[in-house]
């Protein structure tokens, strides 16, 4: 299991005082920058962070100047330091922020990622400078009835491969393969999922910051132009399957539920659930069956 | 774990090559130690990489069967195992033949025909890394490959022959001919190689006016048989364990500090500091880990020193283990250095047998031990965070610091990491004392220097000189450039270095001296460029080093770094120019400020310092 509800129950930590962008700010000891920066009430992008998985630090958003530090930080990894002075808008936070941006922009099919697009106006990001580039542009992977995996939206933000392995599910279906731009997330020798070990748990996509691991539900509605998140609705309930009564969000679209998650701040379950809770609304509609 | 495994059943062969590594005892050990399934996975998985080497070596690939296998006896999943597996250029996840020629296409081979040699090689035999039809040799094929570290004899090749014993051999100044023959008929129809020393053009004839400086470091190459202990001792090999172990632990780090040693592997942190860290460390066990990897282009001092005097590296470990308080050290030595490695595991394995490592290291009352890891063709597991990752069985990606390896290194533990040049200076620093090293040399800048001198000079090898002698200076050693030839830029540190200017090479090769003039020493390369050399090229070359060397994680340097090779294609096409070197900009500032580690944060040093002090591309 995961040791952050350890942490929460441990004794109380002593506060730290960090100074961000001028003002100071009392955080507990073993907080992030980018904690302190939410307590300050100070916006800073992320796209590889996960509130249930640790950091892997690895999309570099969240940047900040940390004085003294020769290069930039990612906040969302770094634990604060007594006296720490954080700048969080900054010409050389904007700038790397901005290339992050264009750089994934240029590379990855975004239009289904909440949020960049804002972010990419926001920086003044412009992928297209880049020309006819590499792209991670590929088929779609449809092996299954229940998720569609376009890695052609991937990231690389391992959050799928930590939640499958280590740090939820210990499944361990995925991992990342390859080095350098030909890394994927993939299966051993890329065999089809139900070839592979996954359960069908559905945790994986839970925290793709991207959509490119999607419910066939929401993928199909988005091919036939019917998916409309004005129009839907979200019901909190208990998970009728088994004893343990995960939580769970039924989102639905003209009566039909067409996708299922779980609050991330639940203690039980940290958003995680498994095949019945996640996918088994397909049998209460009926829509045939799930796993192959 | 409750793990699934692949249904592909693994060879006969497959299975004996796993047994090889995972001896039934080595297995029982770990069920010894267990504590639970997940516990034992995690201490068996630092077998993965060995186990993946030996897979590799008996059929040449790392097949569904072979994989399956290797997961199912040491609990890794295969997913994982198979992320691993597709990190390392020497793992092959497809079945191919199982004669391999790499033919190095990097920077120092480039300068010495490199370019035109690969052009033929593609004619003879076809495309690369499928087998060779065209030419009728079906069980070989060929792939070009980054620098093989056998610079000082470029344009170089390496040939790997899986079997059982499985072959390889190295291919010095390659001719198409000689890559042809070992195409069509593999390792044992070519030449042998030239003895270490050498590369070692000290060790052969005075060079200068009379003027050869003693060597320290190299004192032995050449002199010794590299194989035999009872040389080694003959020749002053272990006085200098003697004179620690006499002083103790904690006098051998005051004269390590008190010599102002500075780490030789590129980054210059001072060795004293971080002996006493780690030696402070109230967590154990620590560990020591020997950088051996070696792979930046135009780098090959540590091959010189594996190769011809092993037992120092050996020697000067076990002081290093003696007084940190490690009784395991790692060297983790690249996968392309099959001489290197082979005598550094003879040496070890005789030092091993004659008690000089062991439980009661020469009787003096202390334990210390050393296991070889071999890298499997990744240049950024030379990255000291990188290495632990490797070595315990992961995917060689870096991790961001603090916590700093002191504290938190191999298996968690506080480890020490040295590269093996800067190890082998702790031989004369305790024979000498701190004090008498340290008056070697500038003020800044203590001791002797490996240089790895190449491309465009008479001579090419490893050049020992006190820190103080100008580039100017060692460059005559080598001979200079050729006659009929002017030289037109020296690039120094390697690919993550930066060049000079011809006019600038008064510049003293020292810390200070190379910071004041805004470059680096790096790992020691100076390679020189004369005006013959197509710079544009040269500068894609480093491009695509970096492009197809970037561990991938974080995005600055994934995709930065193929960014920049395109500018660059498209910038010596001719079009667009102000604005690619704008982008090549953006690009390498976001490189260098966002990046994880020192790969993606020096991608562009080199390319920016070719535009801004050699005027190219514009
Ligand atoms: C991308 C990269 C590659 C590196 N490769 C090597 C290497 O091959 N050998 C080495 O000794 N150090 C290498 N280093 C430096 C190590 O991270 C580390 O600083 C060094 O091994 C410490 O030893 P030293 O203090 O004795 O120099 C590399 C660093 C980076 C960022
Ligand atoms: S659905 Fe569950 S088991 Fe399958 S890959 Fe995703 S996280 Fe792993
Ligand atoms: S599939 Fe989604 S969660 Fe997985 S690495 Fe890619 S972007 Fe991240
Ligand atoms: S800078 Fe490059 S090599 Fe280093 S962690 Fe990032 S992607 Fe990997
Ligand atoms: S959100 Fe911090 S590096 Fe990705
Ligand atoms: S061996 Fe070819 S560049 Fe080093």
């Amino acid at each position: 299991m995961n040791t952050r509800q350890e942490t929460s129950v441990a004794a109380p930590r002593r506060a730290v005082m960090v100074q961000i962008d001028g003002d100071e700010v009392k955080v507990p000891e073993g907080s992030t920058i980018l904690d302190a920066c939410t307590a300050h009430g100070t916006a800073v992008p992320t796209l590889c962070y996960g509130e249930t998985i640790d950091p892997v630090n690895a999309c570099r958003l969240c940047v900040v100047e940390v004085e003294n530090n020769r290069v930039l930080v990612p906040s969302c990894s770094r634990k604060v330091e007594p006296g720490m002075v954080v700048k969080t808008d900054t010409a050389r936070t904007r700038h790397s922020r901005k290339m992050v941006l264009e750089l994934l922009g240029s590379s990855v099919d975004l239009s289904t990622a909440p949020r960049v697009g804002e972010w990419m106006q926001q920086y003044g990001a412009d992928p297209t400078r880049y020309g006819v580039g590499a792209t991670v542009a590929q088929p779609v992977k449809i092996d299954n009835e229940l998720y569609v995996r376009d890695y052609a939206k991937c990231i690389l933000c391992y959050k799928c491969v930590d939640a499958c392995g280590t740090e939820w599910q210990n499944t361990f279906a995925i991992a990342v393969s390859g080095r350098g731009f030909d890394v994927r997330i993939s299966t051993e020798f890329d065999v089809e999922l139900p070839e592979s070990a996954c359960v069908y748990c559905g945790n994986c996509i839970a925290v793709c910051p991207t959509g490119a691991l999607m419910f066939t539900t929401e993928y199909d509605m988005r091919s036939a132009g019917t998916w409309d998140e004005s129009v839907q609705q979200q019901t909190d309930t208990v998970c009728p399957y088994c004893g343990v009564g995960c939580n769970l969000t039924l989102h639905t679209q003209d009566n039909t539920i067409v996708k299922v998650t779980s609050p991330f701040d639940r203690s039980l379950t940290s958003g995680n659930l498994c095949i019945k809770g996640r996918f088994g609304f397909q049998h209460v509609q009926s829509r045939g069956d799930t796993v192959r | 774990m409750d793990l699934r495994f692949p249904q592909a059943e693994p060879t006969l062969s497959e299975v004996q090559a796993l047994d090889v590594v995972l001896a039934p005892s080595t297995v029982a050990e770990g069920w010894q130690r267990q504590h639970g399934g997940a516990h034992r996975a995690r201490e068996l998985r630092h077998l993965l990489l060995p186990s993946l080497h030996a897979l590799q070596a008996r059929v040449g690939w790392i097949s569904p069967g072979g994989l399956g296998e290797l997961c199912r006896r040491l609990d890794v999943p295969p997913a994982e195992a198979y992320g691993v597996a597709t990190f390392y250029a020497m793992f092959i996840t497809e079945q191919r033949p199982t004669r391999v020629v790499h033919v190095c296409a990097d920077l120092v081979c480039h300068t010495r025909g490199a370019g035109a040699l690969l052009d033929a090689v593609e004619a003879e035999f076809g495309a690369p890394d499928q087998a060779c039809d065209q030419a009728g040799v079906g069980t070989a094929f060929w792939k070009p490959s980054p620098c093989l570290g056998l610079c000082e004899r470029a344009p170089a090749a390496l040939i790997v022959e899986a079997g059982d014993p499985a072959h390889e051999a190295v291919i010095s100044m390659a001719t198409v001919a000689d890559i042809s023959v070992a195409v069509r008929q593999g390792t044992h129809a070519v030449a042998a190689e030239a003895p270490p020393e050498a590369a070692v053009p000290q060790t052969v004839s005075p060079f200068g006016a009379g003027t050869t400086p003693e060597l320290v470091l190299l004192a032995r190459v050449g002199k010794v048989d590299p194989l035999s202990l009872d040389d080694f001792r003959a020749h002053g090999g272990y006085l200098a364990l003697r004179a620690a172990v006499a002083m103790g632990p904690t006098a051998v780090i005051r004269e390590v500090t008190d010599s102002q040693l500075v780490g030789r592997g590129g980054a210059a942190f001072p060795a004293g500091r971080k002996w006493q860290a780690v030696a402070g460390q109230p967590a154990r066990p620590h560990y020591l880990v020997c950088n051996a990897d070696e792979s930046e282009p135009g780098t090959f001092k540590d091959r010189v020193i594996l190769e011809g005097d092993p037992y120092s590296v050996i020697e000067a470990m076990t002081i290093a283990g003696y007084a940190t308080g490690c009784e395991l050290g790692f060297v983790y030595i690249r996968g392309e250095y099959p001489r290197a490695l082979s005598h550094l595991q003879i040496a070890i394995d005789a030092a091993r047998h004659r008690g000089f490592l062991g439980p009661d290291v020469m009787g003096l009352g202390f334990a210390f031990d050393i296991q070889v890891v071999r890298g499997a063709g990744a240049y950024i597991c030379g990255e000291e965070t990188a290495i632990f990752a490797s070595i315990e069985g992961y995917r060689g990606e870096p991790r961001s610091k603090p916590p700093y390896p002191v504290e938190v290194g191999l298996f968690g533990k506080p480890t020490l990491v040295n590269n093996v040049e800067t190890l082998v200076n702790v031989l004369p620093i305790m024979l000498r004392g701190g004090p008498a090293f340290a008056a070697i040399g500038t003020t800044g800048s203590s001791g002797t220097k490996l240089f790895c001198v190449s491309g465009s000079v008479k001579t090419a090898g490893v050049y020992e000189v006190p820190f103080g002698a100008t580039l100017r200076e060692l460059l005559d050693m080598a001979g200079g450039v050729p006659a009929g030839r002017s030289l037109r830029a020296v690039l120094l540190g390697g690919a993550a270095g930066s060049f000079v200017r011809a006019d600038e090479i008064d510049v003293a090769l020292t810390f200070e001296g190379v910071r004041a003039a805004g470059t680096t020493l790096g790992s020691g390369v100076v390679l020189a460029l004369d005006d013959s050399v197509d710079l544009p090229t040269f500068l894609r070359r480093i491009a695509a080093f970096f492009r197809d060397e970037s561990c991938g994680q974080c995005v600055p340097c994934r995709v930065g770094t193929v960014r920049q090779e395109e500018a660059l294609v498209r910038l010596t096409v001719g079009s667009r120019q102000a604005h690619d070197i704008q982008l090549l900009r953006d690009v390498g500032e976001v490189m260098r400020d966002a990046s994880i580690c020192g790969f993606g944060q020096s991608a562009w040093n080199a390319i920016e310092s070719a535009i801004d002090r050699l005027g190219a591309l514009t």
